[in-house]
């Protein structure tokens, strides 16, 4: 795949205005562009067609699919919560057999990068996804769900315990070519998601996804009864945004050299940019998707224009920019921008010497 | 294929208990089928409401001083739903629409009854309009629970061979529900096709009785959307396919409007045993 570069004067931009090269790196992989669609917000692509082109995407992150068919869980299956929702779907989707054959080729024709997701039962279950799909050449890589909520042992997922966690991730990576990235997608539901994480890097895993949802419930006061036939769901949207900007932060600390997907609440560009401060190489739209069905594009665009009001001229030299030491200087670009803003100098706190939004 | 457009507000009024919000919608209303339905993000910039509400569409005009316009009608039933009651003349409202697929609507010149409960009665007008079109009778029967929860009885006295009102506490028309004047007007005019929508005890109770009729019948179900476009999986409910297999289908893409002998209503909120995927034995599997 070759680097390509996303201006963003055609969206917005004045004419004269700066490109910013958008390309990013999640191992060997290349993409175009940092943000993706989240799994289980955009189904297998096909319904988001009407309201944007999916190809302007770094990718498509498919709903997790498993081995067998699978019907999900009762409904009620969502609440309404504070800046977000609470859902118990329970992973209703096709199996791997209907959605390698009706729901890749569409991806395919269309041109769309798709990063399949995958969610087992087993360990075992993994493995077999993982074989299915090595012979499907529009995958540019795998995200391996192991921290779906909604499920019979509540809260026990594979990503709580870090044994059974790089279990997966390593039989995965095993079934896999090694040039497409293995991505996991962990829980934030544990007490130190660093070990999570070392672990299932050792044992092979390219990359992060971070976060899937944490788990929630909603009392009904008119029924008295809990409002999901599920009884508890995963949390996710604007409210779980600080949480997984913490995660991210904590597991880049920690391992600057892994990339990692940022996730939870993204909406704006802005939101996204606090993910690529605190350490991800990539960010994924989700919940805010169904507020919005253009919102993955939008925030690209907009994302594209932080980092150039911010002087970055590289997508990349934003990632974890957040980190540096309080004494360092400020990167070259950075430092003009700050310099041609006429608010530097008035500004009480030199954080913040840009328009608002920048605090998101 | 649906559109995401900004709509200006014409207008907020009040139509019993219920609301109707008339908005300019740019490539809607051409758009718009009866039994179609847009999604409204709600409470404005920033706000704390992450999930669009879904509204079948009530009217539409496809030209205009504005344009092309389109009616919906709801109730004030939470924040979101009251913000839009008090949204002013000229504020900005994002849409998406139209959503769904709309009723079917019979090729020869048959007999139909549009039954409704409470304000499910919104998309019936734009349906009746459609089927006279085609040389089809239209009768109405509008059913709620006190005379303040009906909607649009004028508007269906108009449109309607006849109109036949139920209120549960005889506040208008006769005492009772849809379902005790039905099979009477069934029989008595011939129906073939029945179009529903309302709550869904109300639908299971009229698809039934059309089946025993041997009418068919199209019904709009109400089901909780988080996205309103297909992606999110949460409106699902059990449906019977071609193939007679149960499936739990969406009501924002298969639906909102369905055949009324396909939906395994009384399953409506639980996976049957024998639905396609459903684990096989209760709560078991990830």
């Amino acid at each position: 795949m070759t680097r390509a570069v996303i201006g963003y004067g055609p969206v917005g931009g004045a004419p004269g205005e700066p490109t910013i090269d958008m390309s990013t790196w999640l191992g060997e992989l290349t993409l175009p562009s940092p943000v993706l669609t989240a799994s289980g917000c955009s189904a297998n692509g096909k319904e988001l067609d009407a309201y944007f082109d999916l190809t302007r995407l770094g990718a498509v992150v498919t709903k997790s699919v498993m081995l067998a068919p699978r019907s999900g869980r009762a409904t009620p299956r969502m609440a309404e919560t504070p800046s977000g929702m609470l859902n118990s779907i329970g992973l209703q989707g096709p199996g791997i057999e209907s959605f390698v054959e009706n729901d890749l080729p569409w991806l395919r024709e269309r041109g769309v990068r798709a990063v399949v997701s995958i969610a087992g039962g087993s360990v075992e279950e993994y493995g077999k996804l993982a074989q299915v799909l090595r012979y499907c050449e529009e995958v540019v890589a795998i995200e391996v769900n192991i921290s779906c909520p909604n499920v019979a042992d509540r809260g026990q997922v594979f990503a709580c315990d870090a044994k059974l966690a790089a279990d997966v991730v390593g039989t995965v990576r095993r079934h896999i070519s090694s040039e497409i990235p293995v991505i996991a997608k962990l829980s934030p539901d544990v007490t130190d998601i660093v070990t999570i994480a070392a672990a299932v890097v050792r044992a092979g895993a390219t990359g992060l996804a971070l976060i899937n949802t944490t788990l929630g419930m909603v009392i009904d006061t008119e029924t008295l009864r809990p409002a999901l036939a599920g009884i508890t769901g995963g949390l996710s949207g604007p409210a779980i945004r600080p949480i997984a900007v913490r995660c991210v932060w904590q597991v880049h600390s920690a391992m600057p050299e892994v990339p990692i997907v940022g996730i939870g609440g993204i909406g704006t560009g802005v939101d996204a940019l606090q993910f690529v401060l605190a350490g991800a190489s990539a960010v994924q739209v989700g919940t805010m998707t169904f507020n919005d069905p253009s919102a993955p594009l939008r925030v690209q665009t907009e994302l594209a224009r932080a980092l150039a009001e911010r002087g970055f001229k590289r997508f990349t030299d934003a990632i974890g920019y957040a980190h540096r030491p309080h004494d360092a200087p400020l990167s070259e670009f950075v430092a003009e921008a700050w310099a041609e803003d006429e608010h530097v100098g008035e500004a009480s706190d030199p954080a913040l010497p840009f328009e608002s939004g920048a605090a998101g | 294929m649906p559109v995401q457009v900004r709509g200006e507000v014409l207008s907020v009024r009040r139509a019993g208990q219920y609301f109707v919000l008339t908005l300019t919608a740019p490539g809607i209303p051409e758009l718009a089928r009866p039994g179609h339905f847009v999604g409204i993000s709600v409470g404005g910039e920033g706000s704390g409401m992450v999930l669009r509400r879904s509204f079948s569409i009530h009217k539409v005009a496809d030209r205009g001083p504005y344009g092309g316009t389109l009616d919906i009608a709801f109730a004030v039933s939470g924040k979101g739903t009251a913000w839009m009651a008090g949204l002013d003349r000229h504020d900005s409202v994002d849409i998406v629409g139209p959503l769904g697929r709309p009723f079917a609507l019979p090729r020869e010149p048959v007999a139909c009854v549009l039954v409704a409960g409470g304000y499910g009665s919104a998309p019936m007008f734009m349906l009746a309009d459609q089927l006279r079109e085609r040389g089809c009778r239209v009768d109405f029967v509008l059913g709620a629970s006190t005379e303040d929860k009906l909607f649009g009885v004028l508007d269906a006295k108009r449109m309607a061979s006849t109109l036949t009102v139920t209120t549960e506490d005889g506040s208008l028309g006769e005492k009772g529900r849809v379902t005790d004047v039905l099979p009477e007007i069934m029989g008595r005019l011939d129906v073939s096709v029945v179009y529903a929508c309302g709550p869904m005890g109300m639908l299971a109770a009229v698809a039934e009785q059309a089946t025993r009729h041997g009418a068919h019948s199209q019904c709009a179900v109400e089901e909780a959307m988080a996205c309103g476009i297909g992606v999110c999986m949460t409106c699902v409910l059990p449906v019977i396919g071609d193939d007679g297999i149960t499936r739990m289908l969406r009501s924002c893409i298969d639906g909102p409007v369905f055949r009324g002998d396909r939906v395994r209503w009384a399953d409506v909120g639980t996976v049957p045993d024998d639905t396609w995927g459903a684990p096989v034995a209760p709560a078991s599997g990830r």
